[in-house]
């Protein structure tokens, strides 16, 4: 099953090496990965995501728990929460058929932020599946690049 | 504050832990460090010949004493052969500080002479690790590796220190105490659970305590042995934890396991609740997990979440310090004297006794022998193998702390070494390590820091021309082709022990065993015995790797 496990650590060097090594020892690939400072400079959030079965990522949960630099440790398979990815897309599009691309954009609330002669970038956030479903309208245009952040997740407010 | 170097903040913080002795061996970017050490009230650096055998010394000197044990190394090769020693400590929780030099840091990451990134190599294999690049920082950081290495589940932490800082100059305070917001160990046992437990044990009709190394780390021998009488639950150890019940009560069952005295194996097998203390159900233990303790709920005691269910499910989990759970428990268990399960268990007894047939000059009868002269009270380290094993079963363990042996990692080479950090640990203790041919060549160049030293550790080879444990398995296993593991090639250990200034005997026969031990104990020398023993004797009782625990083969009279 996929996880998204999200942890707040002390922002210090090595605490990124500790976590992507103790999923790597088990044999774990991140899908993927992001990590940020937090609302408190002290600490970063790192969020990640992997696919496993969930005895074994009980215990990289505990494992992550018990690494001294770690201060919290979230599984969202248990709450509820809200997720986000964020893709910049750069899309081959001459200037005479940059409206259909504009349209899309609006549709799923896309951003252009960059527009060559020959060429054009979009930036899209939103759950997985929203990006996913842009990047797929936008293949028969002729996707040149994409860059995709890791996920993040929040837990819902009360 | 008066300004000192980084290397002086090192020995003030040394001093403050209560560190009497480092053991280590210098090189170029620890000599602010070793200078220091030179001035006079500064802990003493006791020289050794390999860094492995400094890291040992340091657990071993943990072990036997529950201090932290410290050990130092330069950088690049003096750090990366300090891993072994490390691993060997983490896996054992140990709590040792290990303090490596570094390059300068203004040369770190650059291929610098001798640089290796020890904090990366060991992170898997310590607690935790600091690379100190701020002298600022430096006694906060040795503070807390001192409290992280000592509290919770104990282990190794490695403190890296550049050359620059081990020079560099500040006025900083060192804290008194730490602020780790991601360290919070838990101590108390949630009381509710610890009811639940007790309900399950007032309840039980064959309750069986199988007890790990978490109860001599805790200091708890005492309260299980409170508990033990009251309740009278008869009582399996792990090979961590021999020693933490004495072995010659009734309700003993000595070891469980892969070796494990048939009566232990068959008491889980049919015990209808499994009280763990401070254990982790390792595979050496539980064989085929799935028709391990079929009967039996299981009450798991461990102060590490991560161990509880890991292996085997668990019915009532209990986190937190064994003195503190097992004083609770004792507090609400009824007083029981379960006859019949007893009856059953001393039937098994009677009937599977440990044995060995006694012709020749065999292992198992030169450790009963130690065992009778040094009447129980010896400190026992061992080596790795059949010695290990032979000591395990064939040696009354009687008091906590007092046999030392790497357990989770199984280092040849630990033992020697670890008896030399006992024996600073405890000058007036007898410390002798059992040692296999093989093992003892793998730290054998300690005989000069033990010799120099004083420190008479007794050394016993059971000498059987073999890696024994390893032929053992060929020949069950692998229709005994012995590839590998005939040791030809042997040094005569009594002339070296001669040559190193630490006097030897060859024993080949069985009457002449205990002289030899009298002499030796009662001699102020280092000594190294070598007990010429059956080649071809294995340890039994035996359950092949992956089998249920009660499908044992060998030694059942
Ligand atoms: C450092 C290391 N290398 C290899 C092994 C694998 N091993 C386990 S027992 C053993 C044989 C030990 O031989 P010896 O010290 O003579 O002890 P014996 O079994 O003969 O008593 C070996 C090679 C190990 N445990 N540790
Ligand atoms: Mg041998």
């Amino acid at each position: 099953m996929r996880h998204i496990i999200s942890t707040i650590v002390e922002n210090k060097p090595g605490v990124l090496a500790h976590i992507a090594g103790l999923f790597a020892g088990r044999g774990f690939n991140i899908d993927s990965l992001a990590v940020g400072e937090t609302e408190d400079p002290a600490r970063s959030r790192m969020t990640v995501v992997v696919r496993g079965d969930d005895s074994v990522l009980e215990q990289v949960r505990k494992q992550l728990g018990k690494i001294i630099d770690v201060i919290k440790v979230t599984d969202f398979s248990d709450v509820e929460f809200v997720e986000r990815d964020l893709a910049l897309v750069k899309v081959a599009v001459k200037p005479e058929r940059r409206r259909e691309i504009f349209e899309l954009c609006e549709v799923f609330r896309g951003k252009v932020v960059d527009i060559g002669a020959k060429q054009i970038t979009i930036e899209i956030s939103g759950p997985e599946k929203k990006v996913e479903a842009f990047i797929e309208l936008l293949k028969p245009y002729g996707i040149r690049e994409v860059v995709r952040t890791g996920r993040i997740a929040i837990a819902r407010g009360d | 504050m008066r300004e000192r170097d980084g290397a002086h903040i090192l020995m003030e913080v040394l001093k403050s832990e209560g560190v009497e002795v480092v053991f280590g061996i210098p090189g170029g970017v620890v000599l602010p460090i070793l200078d220091a050490f030179y001035d006079p009230g500064m802990p003493r650096f006791l020289l050794t010949r390999h860094e492995q055998g400094a890291g040992h010394a340091a657990d071993g000197y943990a072990r036997a004493t529950g201090k932290v044990g410290v050990c130092l190394a330069t950088s690049g090769p003096g750090a990366t052969n300090l891993v072994t020693a490390l691993a060997t400590a983490n896996f054992d929780s140990i709590p040792i500080v290990a303090i490596t030099g570094q390059v300068k840091t203004f040369l770190i990451g650059n291929d610098a002479f001798q640089e290796a990134d020890i904090t990366g190599i060991t992170r898997p294999i310590t607690k935790h690790s600091y690379l100190v690049k701020d002298v600022t920082k430096l006694g906060e950081c040795l503070r807390a590796a001192f409290h992280i290495a000592r509290t919770g589940r104990p282990g190794p932490v490695l403190v890296d220190i550049p050359a620059d800082v081990a020079s560099a100059k500040t006025d900083v305070e060192i804290p008194d105490s730490v602020d780790l917001p991601g360290y919070k160990p838990v101590i108390k046992g949630n009381r509710r659970q610890i009811k639940r437990a007790a309900e399950a044990i007032n309840a039980a009709e064959r309750p069986l305590l199988y007890v790990g190394g978490g109860v001599i780390i805790s200091g708890a021998s005492e309260l299980l042995r409170q508990l033990a009488f009251k309740t009278h639950i008869p009582v399996t150890t792990t090979l961590m934890a021999l020693g933490s019940f004495p072995e010659d009560h009734p309700l003993a069952l000595k070891m469980l396991g892969m070796h494990g005295t048939a009566y232990a194996n068959y008491a889980v097998q049919e015990s209808d609740l499994l009280i763990a203390v401070g254990a982790r159900f390792d595979d050496r233990i539980t064989g085929d997990v799935k028709r391990f303790a079929p009967h039996a709920k299981v009450i798991h005691i461990d102060i590490d979440p991560s161990s509880i269910s890991k292996n085997i499910r668990v019915d009532i989990p209990v986190v937190g310090d064994a003195s503190d759970i097992l004083e609770g428990l004792l507090e609400l268990c009824e007083p029981r004297e379960h006859e019949e399960w007893l009856a059953k268990i001393a039937a098994w007894k009677a009937k599977h006794p440990l044995a060995y047939k006694p012709d020749g000059l065999k292992p198992q009868y030169v450790i009963e022998q130690i065992c009778e002269i040094s009447q129980g009270k010896a400190v026992i380290c061992t080596e790795v193998g059949q010695n290990q094993m032979w000591s395990a079963q064939w040696y009354t363990h009687r008091y906590p702390r007092h046999f030392i042996s790497s357990g989770g990692l199984g280092t040849m080479g630990y033992g020697f070494p670890a008896a030399i950090g006992a024996q600073v640990g405890r000058p007036d203790a007898l410390v002798v390590d059992i040692a296999g041919d093989g093992s003892i060549q793998m730290n054998i160049q300690e005989l000069a820091t033990a010799v120099y030293n004083k420190l008479p550790v007794k050394i016993c080879i059971l000498n059987n021309g073999h890696l024994g444990m390893v032929r053992q398995w060929q020949e069950l296993f692998y229709k005994r082709r012995y590839s590998g593991s005939t040791l030809n090639g042997n040094p005569d250990f009594v002339r070296l022990a001669e040559a190193y200034g630490a006097r030897g005997a060859r024993i080949t026969k069985a009457e002449d065993v205990r002289p030899a031990l009298a002499k030796a104990f009662a001699d102020p020398s280092v000594w190294v015995l070598d007990f010429v023993v059956e080649p071809e004797e294995n340890v039994f009782p035996m359950v092949p790797a992956g089998e249920a625990i009660d499908r044992m083969i060998g030694g059942m009279a």
